[in-house]
């Protein structure tokens, strides 16, 4: 199989992340889209992995996992910490800063 | 097949890993030492970690021009010359973190509870800024020097994960601190993941993640150009909103507004300096062959940014939003030393951003002394006749805002003079004009500022400056002193900094 194919689908799966960053409002589903978001550079990054024939695309993969998980102990801190503060996870909710 | 151990040249490494191992020796006094002197514990540790770090970068300077950590990094000059930069702006900062009084006592309690307030009164610490402060240098100090796509992803991470904590432990308007914590790490996460995605795509282009590898792939003009172009757009959205510019700058003034005041100097300038060390490394050495794909975005951007910055800074009413476009601004002049190309380029952003961070430490240092009984006041009017009340805090504050203008005798006209003169030389007119404009938009709110301390009533509403602290007032002293020679004998420095200011391609 053509593995540009997987880059069409990395393509994809990047956009909808960005697209669910920008249009949902609950802070936990933002987040998860940007997950999504760091998996599509990791399929991007395996795929030219084998499209190149170098290993430093396979590398990058584990070390995006590592970094990823390290954002979800800070994410979920900070977005558990608003949550109980205000008894909701809406970002909508958090204006105070705006003027 | 055989296996190679990797040689890491652990004498180069030593800053950065002197600055962790000083983070972790944080971490164990968090657990092991009573809570009266924990505080003192963790500042002695924390002075003394960056201090031994400078000597130790000192003392290695020399061998400057390799690369450690089997090409990992580059250890070369004006890496050298970041993390110094890095390292002095770390210390006052760190000062400045020591006045507790800022932080909240217990950041996991429910703002206004009666969990919080028995915080409070048993005059519990957040003694866990210090360690995150050191973490968050580490990654700073490896930001600069990474060269290649991997480390430079980690120290991304490394050091933005620890700021986005730190922007949540304000004591005053929690909320709002918290909120800024969320938008903060929400907005830096779908950043990363930009220049994740675009660093594949770089990966993909030049089948290499290091520097050199892009470089030879670029000048090799083989791969395919729709990688290179969706890489490079990529990669920059994400380094590009770490400093703050304009279309990535929407997090900055919340932010700055919402964080402790310390932090905020911390992020403000030791941030800038990290980010834009990594900026110029990636454009300079990476990304320097293909300059007719990237220079034409980065000039609209630079000049977007310095002209957005100014003009929405002359509508602030609170003073931390008003640096915080302030800095947006100064993000634009940063990036015409990027634009330059060229090894005055090079120079004179090194020294504006050693002039400018240090400043920046200055100005919010005077922000932290400005209070009533619920906090800092950082209403603008209520700043009004501050002169007549203070004369010496309200005439330091007018001088580094004279500095962040650009008035002759202070180290920001050196500052500009020379990056601008750097982006005219290499031919970018429009840049030059940009930001003459721009600088001139951007006095007339600093000295508006001047202007309300000095000759405006004061007003009557508690308003109050305390007496700084003895560390506070080191780190303003600092500020000030380094601000006024930089203005005055800036060649010594600016001679320094030319002699040794090179990137190893």
């Amino acid at each position: 199989m053509n593995p540009y194919n997987y880059l069409y689908v990395s393509g994809l799966l990047f956009t909808i992340g960005a697209v669910g960053v920008v249009v949902r409002r609950n802070a936990i589903v933002v987040f998860m889209c940007v997950e999504l978001m760091l998996n599509a550079a990791n399929l991007a990054f395996v795929t030219f992995s084998r499209i190149n024939g170098t290993l430093d695309g396979q590398v990058t993969a584990f070390f995006t996992m590592v970094v990823a998980a390290c954002e979800v102990v800070v994410g979920l801190a900070i977005i558990v910490t608003i949550y109980r503060s205000r008894r909701s996870a809406s970002v909508d909710d958090a204006s105070l800063l705006k003027r | 097949m055989t296996f190679t151990a990797p040689v890491l040249d652990y004498a180069l490494l030593a800053p950065i890993l002197i600055v962790l191992a000083g983070a972790l020796v944080g971490v164990l006094i968090e657990a092991f030492v009573r809570s009266s002197v924990r505080a003192t514990a963790q500042l002695f540790v924390a002075v003394a970690t960056i201090v031994i770090a400078f000597a130790q970068l000192m003392r290695v300077r020399n061998q400057a021009s390799t690369t450690a950590a089997m090409s990992s990094l580059t250890f070369d000059g004006a890496g050298v010359l970041f993390m110094a930069s890095i390292l002095v702006i770390a210390l006052i900062s760190i000062f400045l973190i020591a006045d507790q009084d800022n932080f909240t006592a217990a950041a996991a309690a429910v703002p206004g509870s009666l969990e919080e307030r028995e915080a409070h009164q048993a005059r519990v610490r957040t003694t866990e800024v210090f360690p995150l402060t050191l973490f968050a240098v580490a990654g700073m100090l490896l930001f600069p020097l990474a060269s290649d796509l991997i480390t430079l992803f980690v120290a991304l991470e490394m050091l933005s994960l620890p700021l986005y904590l730190m922007a949540g432990l304000s004591r005053y308007r929690r909320l709002a601190s918290q909120e800024a914590a969320l938008k903060y790490f929400l907005l830096g996460a779908f950043s990363s993941a930009f220049f994740l995605f675009g660093a594949a795509f770089l990966y993909g282009y030049s089948s290499s993640v290091t520097f050199a590898g892009i470089q030879a792939a670029v000048t090799g003009g083989s791969g395919n150009d729709v990688f290179l172009l969706l890489g490079i757009a990529f990669v920059s959205v994400g380094l590009l909103f770490k400093v703050g510019a304009f279309p990535f700058h929407a997090w900055s003034p919340d932010v700055y507004q919402g964080a402790p005041t310390p932090v905020t100097a911390f992020m403000a300038a030791a941030t800038k300096v990290a980010a834009f060390g990594a900026i110029l490394r990636i454009f300079y050495v990476a990304f320097a062959n293909a300059e007719w794909e990237w220079r034409p975005a980065v000039i609209l951007i630079a000049i977007a940014t310095m002209l957005f910055g100014s003009l929405v800074a002359i509508a602030q009413k609170d003073v931390k939003r008003m640096l915080a476009y302030s800095s947006i601004a100064h993000a634009g002049f940063l990036l015409a030393g990027v634009i330059a190309l060229s090894k005055s380029g090079l120079d004179a952003s090194i020294f504006y951003l050693f002039a400018y961070g240090v400043a920046t430490v200055g100005g919010f240092a005077i922000v932290t002394l400005v209070r009533d009984s619920a906090g800092e006041v950082t209403d603008l009017n209520r700043w009004s006749g501050l002169g007549k009340r203070s004369p010496l805090v309200a005439g330091t504050f007018a001088f580094f805002l004279l500095a962040f203008a650009g008035i002759p005798m202070t180290s920001g006209f050196i500052g500009k003079f020379s990056i601008f003169s750097a982006a005219y030389q290499s031919g970018s007119v429009a840049t030059l004009i940009a930001g003459v404009l721009s600088s001139a938009i951007a006095a007339f709110f600093y000295i508006r500022v001047i202007v309300l301390m000095f000759f405006k009533d004061p007003v009557e509403d508690g308003t109050s400056v305390v007496i700084p602290s003895a560390l506070t007032s080191t780190t303003i002293a600092i500020s000030a002193v380094v601000t006024l020679v930089l203005g005055i004998f800036p060649a010594p420095l600016i001679n320094f900094i030319a002699s040794t200011a090179v990137f190893l391609r």
